[in-house]
């Protein structure tokens, strides 16, 4: 069947693109461009594609495969980085890894691959689409270290329709990695690519500047009962739950409220865990359960699971959690059912 | 099939034959035989190229292409000049001229005169770089009369004629231009080879020095095999009436389906139709295309293979239409079974992105 793969230029979709190659489809691979490699690393007259989208075509070249570079740009910026400044400038810790597949890879490449007469779209992912009575479902990848179903709780039940994800299956890097060696393919041991993709340095403080310069000025660090600790030089630097850069008259407190109407941080004595987190912007992957169901929560990317029932309320829903735990607001909480994913949606 | 001829025409079988023989040449600066036998196949080159646009054989500089000769028309004729260029002009002549001023097109894409006549009232004894067709719509100005205006504001005319030098040869030195750029590969020939034509005895300052060849004005041994396949390749005929119906059929088809056909309403080349499908994204029209075999280009491709929308279109104000065009441009040798197969490849691309777009709605 004709299929597209969403290729980076890492090694995983790559081997992706390789795999439905192999297995006889008609693979059209696809880059999207998310902002221009010439701009960001500030030298003029360099070109717009960073090495990335060079490996990709290469790769693509290897295989015998159609490849093209979508430009993203003008989307990536609207919806993830304008996005990530303004989640910060809120107040909140956001994760822009989402947004991107939710906006990006699994909303406009999708549809594209749909215009194409595309049969399915494969990415690199380390999840597992598996198929069930009522449909697709999503589970944990088989490499739990490398399970990236937290990311992808956004994803549509339609969306999931479409998709495959043939690396969920593996057991490990290390097998991907011997696939792409014996392919020929030139990112077999390129290294795994690093947290934000537009922060290439770590800092995101530049990101913030440049779109919300607002949420980098000075503003007070205060007790909950409002005597003033000290000043910090920006609430973006913040995130709910965090202990670092609060100064000495704040030592052993954590940050329990970020307050962008007035640019306060509140702090507190550490316990900021909750019994109950509001989410909004529930994705189901299920029918709606109008009665809640009983999950295991994850509220960032790396936490544990969380045992807690989750009840439907409107788009949204509430948490109540069976132990306290720490919920940052614009983080994703994701529901699963032993490796199964049910929903997830975001931290109020 | 390959409808993408403005990007590269495929190779004429004259021009892949002298080029083939004048490989393995010597070196034409050398003074031996060998290198009198290479530089009799340089000079008869240059003759032919002379002779096409009625120059002189010493007003021919043969350099590696188009971007090199604009490049040092700007660079030469332009220094101690305001520069001036048309807004639809080829990247190679802007990023050549980067503090120059810009020429505002119609929404025809031919050049508005009277910003023109302006401009130049206002700064006389410049230089004005036009193109004689454009690459993506096929738009062509009106070069004489562009050439009496600057003649009348003491103005150099510079004319980028890498479109229509294989496809629609004027008198342009006649008319008064100071100079032609023209490329081997858009006319049929091989790439690496192009020629800065000048006016009787204009004198140019060389970008590159070098060894002082082609008369002190550009060093570098010569690419002797593209150089030779482009003078052949100028021999070549052109079957404007027959490509000029085709294209038409093209048009007028894509046009009932809904297409808006820019820069329709101006004197043309007869290969090329600029084809906006209001809604659907140029990029996956030209992948739809591709995968149905049919080779196609949009916008200005960067070489990371990315289509960024046409400065050439939103310069005729084409708004959203600009990210959502296509350009068909039919080789010199185009087949008449190219037609309905293309319009049923259109068709069927089309339909689909029409239904994708009721599908969001």
């Amino acid at each position: 069947m004709r299929i597209v793969v969403a290729m980076s230029g890492g090694v995983d979709s790559s081997v992706v693109a390789g795999l439905m190659a192999r297995a006889g489809h008609e693979v059209i691979g696809v880059t999207l461009q998310l902002y221009d490699h010439g701009a960001a690393v500030g030298r003029k007259g360099a070109c717009c594609a960073g090495q990335d989208i060079r490996d990709a075509k290469r790769v693509a070249d290897t295989l015998g495969i159609a490849h093209y570079v979508v430009d993203a740009e003008a989307r990536f910026r609207d919806s993830v980085m304008a996005a990530f400044a303004d989640s910060y400038a809120s107040g909140q810790t956001p994760v822009p890894c989402i947004a991107c597949n939710q906006h990006l890879k699994f909303g406009d490449l999708l549809e594209m691959a749909r215009d194409l007469g595309g049969e399915a779209m494969a990415t690199g992912h380390y999840v597992r689409r598996l198929e069930g009575p009522a449909g697709a479902q999503m589970h944990r990848a088989v490499d739990e270290s490398r399970d990236q179903s937290w990311f992808l709780a956004a994803t549509t039940r339609a969306q999931l329709e479409f998709c495959r994800f043939p690396l969920g299956d593996y057991a490990s890097k290390a097998q991907v990695r011997a696939v792409a060696a014996e392919m020929g393919l030139v990112v077999a041991e390129k290294a795994d690519s690093q947290d934000i993709c537009f922060v290439p340095t770590g800092s995101y403080a530049g990101i913030v500047e440049k779109f919300r310069p607002d949420a980098l000025s000075e503003g007070e660090i205060v007790s909950e009962d409002g005597v003033v600790l000290g000043t910090h030089q920006g609430i973006a630097r913040y995130t709910v739950g965090q202990a670092k850069r609060l100064g000495n008259a704040a030592a052993h407190m954590v940050v329990k409220k970020i307050e962008p109407g007035t640019r306060r941080i509140v702090v507190g004595p550490r316990r900021v865990e909750s019994l109950e987190v509001r989410l909004r912007d529930v994705n189901w992957l299920i029918d709606v359960p109008e009665g809640g169901v009983s999950a295991g929560v994850k509220m960032r990317a790396r936490d544990s699971v969380h045992a807690a029932r989750v009840l439907p309320e409107g788009n949204g829903a509430m948490l109540r959690l069976d132990e306290p735990a720490l919920a940052a607001p614009g983080q994703a909480a994701v529901f699963y059912d032993g490796s199964r994913v049910l929903g997830g949606g975001f931290i109020v | 099939m390959y409808l993408d001829a403005n990007a590269t025409e495929p190779l004429r079988p004259e021009a892949k034959a002298a080029a083939v023989a004048a490989m393995g040449l010597a070196n034409p600066a050398s003074v031996h035989g060998a290198g009198r036998a290479a530089r009799k196949v340089l000079e008869d080159a240059r003759e032919a190229v002379a002779g096409c646009f009625n120059a002189k054989t010493g007003d021919v500089i043969f350099c590696s292409g188009a971007t090199e000769a604009n490049a040092l028309a700007v660079h030469a004729l332009g220094a101690g000049r305001a520069v001036f260029y048309g807004a639809t002009e080829h990247d190679c002549v802007r990023a050549a001229a980067p503090g120059a001023g810009v020429i505002p097109v119609l929404p025809d894409g031919t050049v508005d005169m009277e910003a023109l006549e302006g401009l130049l009232a206002g700064q006389p004894g410049a230089l004005v770089c036009l193109m004689a067709a454009n690459n993506e719509t096929g738009v062509r100005h009106d070069i004489a009369a562009v050439a009496v205006l600057c003649a009348r504001h003491g103005a150099l005319l510079h004319v980028d004629a890498v479109q229509a030098a294989g496809r629609c040869r004027e008198e342009w030195l006649g008319m008064g231009a100071a100079s032609i750029a023209i490329s081997g590969h858009k006319m049929g020939g091989p790439m690496g080879a192009g020629a800065l034509v000048v006016s009787a005895g204009r004198e140019i300052m060389a970008d590159l020095r070098g060894g002082g060849q082609e008369l002190g004005r550009r060093g570098g041994t010569p690419a002797l095999p593209a150089i030779a396949g482009m003078a052949a390749a100028l021999g070549g005929g052109y079957e404007a009436a027959r490509i000029a119906g085709y294209r038409d059929e093209i048009e007028a088809f894509c046009v009932r389906l809904g297409a808006v056909a820019l820069g329709a309403g101006a004197n043309r080349l007869v290969n090329t139709t600029c084809l906006a499908l209001p809604g659907a994204r140029a990029q996956t029209q030209l992948i739809a295309l591709d995968m149905a075999g049919f080779a196609v280009s949009a916008g200005a491709a960067c070489s990371s293979g990315k289509v960024a929308e046409s400065h050439v279109l939103r310069a005729m104000g084409a708004g959203a239409l600009a990210g959502q065009a296509i350009r068909v441009s039919l080789p010199w040798n185009v087949a008449a079974q190219v037609v309905p197969a293309f319009c049923g490849a259109y068709e069927a691309m089309a339909k689909r992105a029409l239904h994708g777009q009721a599908r969001c709605a």
